[in-house]
């Protein structure tokens, strides 16, 4: 009983942070109709972000987010500038495939820069134990930290003239620009966004995980399962997204081997994507 | 005179080595990837054999000089390359004989391009015994199957901890399964409860799942693990996490001399390993154990595991089968290894002759070991089997 | 088009010459080394020529491609590996049986449009990963060994390498004429207007649902066949290898350089990655470097030149348009 309660609580935990890094994706998604596969590439810079912060300045974990929040921002609105401007506007396949050119460069120059060894930011936070389960203390903390980040996000898109303009954006494009919102930069602001929420997603998970260069494949595909729960362009959906299929990972993993829980992920993935391709937690009925 | 000797002598030395052919050795090394580790240590006893045997003026094919030439390429820890680099190992290179990469997945994709071109390979590094079993003529296993590695731990629980509960917690590949699967048979065997089987996929990095489980099944012992990275990143979580066990064993990790960098996480864990640098094997050819590790310690600046010797020590055994054949046919070294039945530095060694298993090593023998803290300072430490123990073994493991 | 009509066309002669020098450049002089090139060089060619049928004709971007050519590897080394059956029985039937699960699937996720629909095949192709990984009927995450005896009905193994290499180079040459055949029939003449405006295309009477599952069925048979050749040669295969995202976007990257939507195209594409790969192979620092080459190969292509090598050919010297579809 308390194995099954421990499951859920520490699914939970992990999936708000999986949560986190899926809120960049969907939120690019639905201000600009790209999905940026160069996602999986940013939660790793977020990852070597953290761990050289914390080796090379001694800086204490946390302390660190921050500047990979910042910049990620740069690198997202650069990225933007390289190669997702020119596909606004095109068909979508072809912003996917440039978002995608972008990941297999970056990967591979990752890839011949730091091998694939494994690397790994020790950080130590008392836990909670209870009836013999421990909660570590990062788990939790990254839980903290997650909802402090998406709030922030939430008061930035509904109480500033930014975020406002982002919304604006997102709704109908024609419009905003026919109210004077210069909607190229805001486009930009939000990629820029959305890769600062990867990059700290990243940070995040390097502080409870250990990471190669290629770790990010793995967290990209599991935001965009995240992802199409909540539905595209919902970045309140992914959060709850993401808490809901941690909370999926911890009522399996007591029942059935731990292998089998990719399987079902996919499977449900599969499923919402053909019945429910606007998410399981669409509040916001888009059009 | 006493100079004429000697200049007399270096300079036959010289026209022999100048006189002497190559052997093309050929293997991949896991430069890159998860096996990265292990796979360069392995690399390491490699070397250090070629180094020795050239310094010596080559391997003495009845009367022929041969100096080993190796001939790598990385295998980035993958499977789906090694066929290639073999292949190109073999037709490009025109490598005479071959090692094999390190890990048993990727012995068994090599030595399907070494049979059917028909090359021998020293299989080193590679313990699943299936690979083994599939009709070779030319494959040579150095290392102590995988059926044994958990045996000691087992027979050390026998006496220190009767009726344990094991949690039988391993990676998904060819090594660890088949490690886990005899593992299972003997503890059952010996009466022992198995309250927890679960595999993990080997690049699984998120271990709180599992250790739940761990804690729920009741289990006071943990036996698995993998290689080096999901091995430690494993070790650390049960640290944080406090599983309340009694016992660990994890395979191929805690050997590493990095795993001390854990601290605390490392403290009392257990390893099988195929060797250690204090066992006291009287070899009939080759270096002792204490001179290998010492040599092994000053040329590298680290302490040598049993990936480093057992490299060595697959050199070794191509030398004398060769000298003792008088020739680099492959045919004739083969017949030599199949009657071998000698002791090294690594311990002793014959190979089945069996064709439904041939290659099979049948006398190498393993040791546990334990990390404890010796003065302020993580060592390692034999602590099965009896006659090999270096320090008493501590139950419970911390 | 008449059977008489395409021997009159260049395209057609230009494949079979293709297949001559692939099948009788190694066999002089028993170049063991030119056959295993040209055998990689030969597998990209089928992939890429196959995911044209959907890139490049309909218009979907199948990113979990790969995920034929592994499960017709699996059915064949099983068939053979438990139950004995000879190689070419076992492929064919892999093939068969793919192309089968292939038509299933789509009914599914053939409704999704574009992104919706890519994302939805990396789904099927991680969920049948971790599916098989979990199976243990075929080996599970270890995966399933041949013994060497398997090669015993094909001669022993350096006969059967040739017998394999020369059934594969069969397969690329039925693939480029596949792609060839359909992209000038009325179904081909379908699939690219589904490519161009799906909805139009349906207003206008083309039966979209029935073709894009047709083609998606279509586009599994040759790769799983394939991947029966190919994991039975390597005696070996175990989920990573036999679904291997890379291999599979590497296809993408292959199928976009050479020219999507043409027969050439995909096939000229394929041979110029993978002789850029296999100079790497063993290039010490730069081995992955073929990834970043290709994705800066592919950002080029995508932002300025979405035709490909064969779409700037065509433009440069509109004639070849005729010679070289």
């Amino acid at each position: 009983m308390f194995g099954i309660l421990a499951s859920i609580v520490d699914g939970v935990l992990v999936g708000s942070v999986y949560g986190l890094a899926a809120m960049g994706l969907t939120l690019i998604w639905g201000v600009m109709n790209v999905i940026n596969l160069s996602h999986g590439a940013m939660i790793v810079a977020g990852m070597f972000g953290l761990f050289y912060l914390t080796s090379a300045l001694a800086a204490p974990a946390y302390a660190a987010l921050p500047p990979v929040l910042v910049a990620g921002f740069g690198i997202g609105v650069s990225l933007y500038w390289i190669s997702v401007h020119r596909m606004i506007g095109r068909p979508p396949l072809m912003s996917l495939l440039a978002t995608f050119a972008v990941n297999m460069v970056l990967i591979g120059l990752g890839t011949a820069v730091w091998g694939t060894v494994l690397f790994n930011v020790p950080v130590t936070l008392p836990g909670i134990t209870w009836h013999g389960y421990t909660f570590t203390g990062t788990h939790i903390m990254a839980a903290v930290l997650t909802s402090v980040i998406a709030g922030l996000l939430y008061l930035f898109l509904y109480r500033t003239r930014p975020g406002k303009a982002i919304r604006a954006v997102a709704g109908n494009r024609e419009a905003a620009e026919l109210n004077g919102i210069p909607t190229t930069q805001v486009l930009a602001l939000a990629f820029g966004l959305g890769v600062a929420l990867a990059c700290v997603s990243g940070a995040l998970i390097a502080t409870l995980f250990p990471f190669t260069v290629l770790s990010g494949t793995a967290y990209q595909l599991k935001s965009f399962v995240v992802t199409v729960l909540g539905g595209l362009g919902n970045p309140a959906g992914a959060l709850f997204g993401g808490v809901a299929l941690g909370l999926l990972e911890g009522l399996m993993t007591p029942f059935m081997p731990v292998s089998w829980t990719t399987v079902v992920e996919f499977v449900v993935f599969v499923i919402v994507l053909i019945a429910y391709p606007g998410g399981l937690f669409n509040f916001h009925r888009r059009s | 005179m006493k100079r004429f000797c000697l200049i007399a002598a270096a300079s036959l030395c010289f026209a022999a080595s100048a006189f002497a052919e190559e052997l093309t050795i050929g293997f991949t090394v896991s430069q890159t990837g998860a096996l990265n580790l292990d796979s360069v240590a392995q690399l390491h006893g490699f070397e250090m054999w070629r180094d020795d045997v050239n310094a010596a003026g080559g391997i003495n094919a009845g009367g022929k000089r041969y100096m080993v030439k190796f001939v790598s390429y990385d295998d980035q820890s993958q499977g789906g390359r090694v066929q290639q680099l073999y292949t190109r190992l073999i037709v490009q290179d025109k490598a005479q004989f071959l090692f094999s990469p390190y890990s048993s997945g990727l012995v068994a994709t090599a030595t399907v391009i070494s049979e059917q071109y028909g090359k021998l390979m020293m299989s080193i590094g590679g313990a699943e015994g299936k690979t083994y079993q599939l009709g070779n003529k030319y494959l040579f296993q150095t290392y102590t199957p995988a059926d044994h590695y958990l045996s000691g731990a087992i027979e050390l629980l026998k006496s220190q901890n009767p009726g344990a509960k094991i949690a039988l917690v391993y990676s998904d590949d060819p090594f660890s399964k088949a490690v886990a699967v005899a593992a299972r048979e003997q503890a059952k065997q010996a009466g022992m409860q198995i309250v927890l089987d679960e595999s993990y996929p080997p690049a699984q990095t998120d271990f709180s799942a599992i250790i739940n489980k761990v804690v729920s099944s009741g289990a006071d012992t943990l036996l698995g693990g993998g290689h080096y990275p999901d091995g430690a990143t494993l070790a650390r979580q049960l640290h944080d996490q406090k599983a309340n066990l009694k016992w660990v064993t994890l395979l191929v990790a805690p050997d590493s001399p990095q795993f001390a960098s854990l601290g605390d996480a490392a403290t009392g864990v257990s390893v099988p390993s195929q060797w250690a640098p204090q066992v006291t094997y009287k070899p009939d050819f080759g270096p002792t154990p204490a001179e290998f590790a010492q040599r092994f310690q000053a040329k590298y600046g680290i302490a040598a595991g049993y990936h480093a010797a057992g490299g060595y020590a697959g050199g070794l055994l191509f030398q004398h089968a060769i000298e003792k054949a008088g020739s680099i046919d492959p045919a004739k070294v083969a017949a030599e290894l199949n009657k071998m039945n000698v002791t090294t530095l690594w311990g002793a060694t014959k190979f089945s002759t069996d064709p439904k298993s041939h290659g099979l090593q049948l006398a190498h023998q393993m040791v546990l070991t334990q990390w404890q803290m010796k003065d302020g300072k993580l060592v390692k430490e034999v602590v099965w089997p009896d006659i090999a123990e270096t320090a008493p073994v501590k139950f419970p493991y911390r | 088009m008449s059977p008489a009509a395409t021997l009159r066309r260049p395209t057609f002669w230009l494949i079979v010459a293709v297949a001559l020098v692939f099948a009788l450049a190694p066999l002089s002089g028993n170049n063991v080394e030119l056959r295993e090139d040209l055998l990689l060089a030969a597998i990209y060619i089928i992939l890429a020529a196959n995911l044209n049928l959907m890139i490049g004709y309909a218009g979907y971007v199948n990113f979990g491609n790969i995920v034929f050519f592994g499960l017709g590897g699996y059915l064949c080394v099983w068939l053979v590996n438990s139950h004995g059956w000879p190689l070419l029985a076992a492929a064919l039937s892999a093939g068969v049986a793919v192309s089968f699960l292939a038509l299933l699937f789509g009914l599914g996720i053939l409704r999704l449009r574009g992104a919706y629909f890519a994302l939805a095949t990396i789904g099927v192709n991680e969920g049948v990963k971790a599916f098989v990984a979990n199976f243990t009927p075929w080996g599970g995450a270890t995966g399933i060994y041949l013994s060497i005896e398997a090669y015993q009905p094909l001669g022993g193994a350096a006969q059967a390498l040739w017998i394999i290499y020369f059934l594969l180079v069969a397969v690329m040459a039925l693939s480029l004429l596949l792609s060839y055949g359909i992209k000038t029939s009325k179904f081909g003449l379908g699939l690219l207007a589904i490519g161009q405006n799906e909805d139009a295309a349906a207003v206008l009477g083309v039966p979209t649902p029935r073709y894009k599952a047709l083609v998606y069925s279509a586009s599994a048979f040759l790769p799983a066949i394939a991947g029966a050749l190919f994991f039975f040669k390597s005696a070996f295969i175990q989920p990573d290898d036999a679904f291997d995202l890379v291999l599979s976007t590497e296809a993408i990257v292959v199928v976009m350089l050479g020219g999507q939507g043409t027969v050439v195209g995909p096939a000229l594409g394929a041979f110029l990655y993978e002789e850029l790969r296999s100079t790497l192979l063993t290039a010490q620092a730069f081995s992955n470097f073929q990834l970043v080459i290709a994705g800066v190969l592919l950002l080029v292509i995508v932002l300025f030149v979405p035709g490909g090598l064969m779409g700037w050919i065509h433009r440069r010297w509109p004639r070849t348009k005729r010679v070289l579809e």
